[in-house]
């Protein structure tokens, strides 16, 4: 297995471009009335700013792009959304939910 | 395992086995409550119990049911049909090998098709890559690969099967090639618990996104082996420690889970996340099992999809019902302020040792069985281990012998 380069961990930064691999399925589950992340042997239960955020996870939009999309959205402080999604976002790379 | 992405998403991990946290789904106010509200989230089917390998610690009964009782391609179709509709989310195809199924891609097309998310259980040896790629292809989700040992002659004798982790490398190859990700299945034990950081070593090396290490659960097969497989307590820290260790050094490159062994944890753990709370099984022959080794309470009647259907058995089932909640408890659980973290522990655990599957789990310090439990696991692993009685159907008698204790 000489061939396969070492891993290392991915960090989020604002100029980031997340988005969640093929093989992560977020999908609103009726039966159930909220949205759900489908990943290998988990289930996330995400809250509504989390599924804002992920929507806009498309590879294109950066970190920042988003900050600033749900700051104006929520009306809220552009640094505290920020801090606020790059914790999410770090925490869910490091469960392999999000690729960067 | 459950815990709080920073504020804004609950995590839940899914149990296959009889191992679970917390993931039952909370009432939803749009079609059909009464269903949705209490569906498990997670289906395990046991597709067939035919497999290649003989592990002395399989998860199945000793009783494997045979061949010509399994269900039929169709009759596995109408069960996934049913369980989208009732409102599963995941489904973990296993066995035995659950690629001993010539019509393993015919069911994984209706389940993709239904929108569960497909989960291959395999121990790999009889895969070959065409059929891998075909099963990425019908919608797939992810391959859960299980290894033996990293010592490959050890691996060979603790499977009763010649050549198995060469073969699993190229396995985890075709499933990185088929673009799907890969969990490797570690099950631990006395015999290869010393080598628990290089099995996490091994998984990264393969590519894997997550690692089990799962200690091995006392029931069926591994209870007949338990003086074979019983870590000690001490073996058990080390490695403990171990994986603490690797989870800090592979943090963001691998998911480590770890599942502990009873014997030697504090509190019971909360079986199946609570008995017919989060998950259901499928045996080969279709009868509907709240844990995967429920039917060891020899008191309980279990219905079968060829008569029923999924969602009755599930929210009236006679064995589904007589565990669920908390309302049989006795005491020590009944007053207990944990009775709605672990659920009293593992019905069939409390059934095998104390003959009551009501009472407390003896893994449970408030078990009156507790300190013959715990003394049993200090004597058993500090002997020297037994023959491995092979996985087999019909059982099997000792033949090869265990390793010297360390």
């Amino acid at each position: 297995m000489a061939d396969t380069p070492v891993r290392t961990r991915t960090m989020i930064t604002g100029a980031s471009r997340p988005m969640m691999p093929k093989h992560v399925k977020m999908r609103h589950d009726p039966g159930r009335g909220r949205w759900i992340i489908l990943a290998p042997e988990r289930v996330f239960n995400p809250d509504d700013t989390a599924v804002s955020v992920l929507k806009l996870c498309d590879g294109q939009n950066s970190v920042a792009d988003i900050a600033a999309a749900l700051a104006a959205e929520y009306q809220a402080p552009l640094d505290v959304v920020t801090e606020d999604i790059v914790a999410m976002l770090q925490d869910l790379a490091d469960k392999g939910v999000v690729l960067a | 395992m459950n815990e709080t992405v920073p504020k804004h998403i609950v995590e839940n991990a899914m149990p296959v086995c009889a191992r679970t946290p917390d993931g039952s789904p909370a009432a939803g106010d749009e079609t059909d409550p009464a269903l949705c509200a209490r569906a498990p989230i997670g289906m395990l089917c046991e597709l067939t119990h035919k497999c290649p390998l003989q592990c002395p610690y399989c998860s199945n009964p000793v009783e494997l049911e045979r061949a010509n009782t399994e269900l039929t391609t169709a009759q596995w179709q109408d069960v996934m049909r049913q369980a989208a509709s009732l409102g599963v989310l995941q489904i973990h195809l296993s066995g035995g090998e659950p690629t001993a199924r010539k019509d393993l891609e015919e069911i994984v097309k209706v389940a993709a098709e239904v929108g569960l998310y497909t989960n291959l259980i395999t121990a790999g040896v009889t895969l070959t890559r065409d059929r891998l790629l075909k099963l990425a292809e019908l919608g797939l989700d992810h391959v859960q690969l299980s290894i033996q040992d990293v010592d490959a002659e050890n691996a060979d004798r603790i499977a009763a099967y010649k050549g198995g982790l060469a073969k699993k490398i190229e396995v985890a190859k075709w499933v990185k090639e088929a673009g799907l990700p890969l969990t490797v299945n570690a099950p631990i034990h006395r015999q290869n618990i010393h080598n628990v950081p290089r099995m996490i070593e091994f998984a990264v090396e393969l590519n894997a996104g997550r690692v089990e290490i799962a200690h091995v659960q006392y029931y069926a097969w591994a209870l007949l082996n338990r003086s074979a497989l019983m870590p000690t307590r001490e073996a058990f820290m080390t490695a403990a420690k171990q994986v603490e260790v690797a989870r800090e050094k592979y943090k963001g490159i691998i998911v480590i889970d770890a599942i502990v062994p009873d014997y030697y944890a504090k509190f019971p753990k909360p079986c199946m996340g609570g008995w017919a709370r989060g998950i259901v099984n499928i045996t080969p022959s279709g009868r509907v099992l709240p844990c995967h080794a429920a039917e060891s309470i020899t008191h309980l009647t279990f219905d079968n999809v060829k008569d029923k259907k999924l969602a009755d058995i599930w929210l009236t089932g006679d064995a589904f019902q007589k565990y669920r909640g908390t309302e049989w408890m006795k005491e020590p659980c009944r007053s207990c302020p944990r009775k709605d973290i672990d659920f009293g522990g593992c019905r069939c655990q409390a059934f095998a040792l104390t003959g009551d599957a009501a009472n407390t789990d003896p893994a449970c310090s408030l078990s009156p069985m507790h300190d013959n439990w715990a003394t049993v696991a200090e004597v058993e692993s500090h002997s020297a281990p037994t023959d491995f009685i092979y996985r087999k159907v019909g059982g099997a008698k000792p033949k090869v012998p265990a390793e010297p204790a360390e």
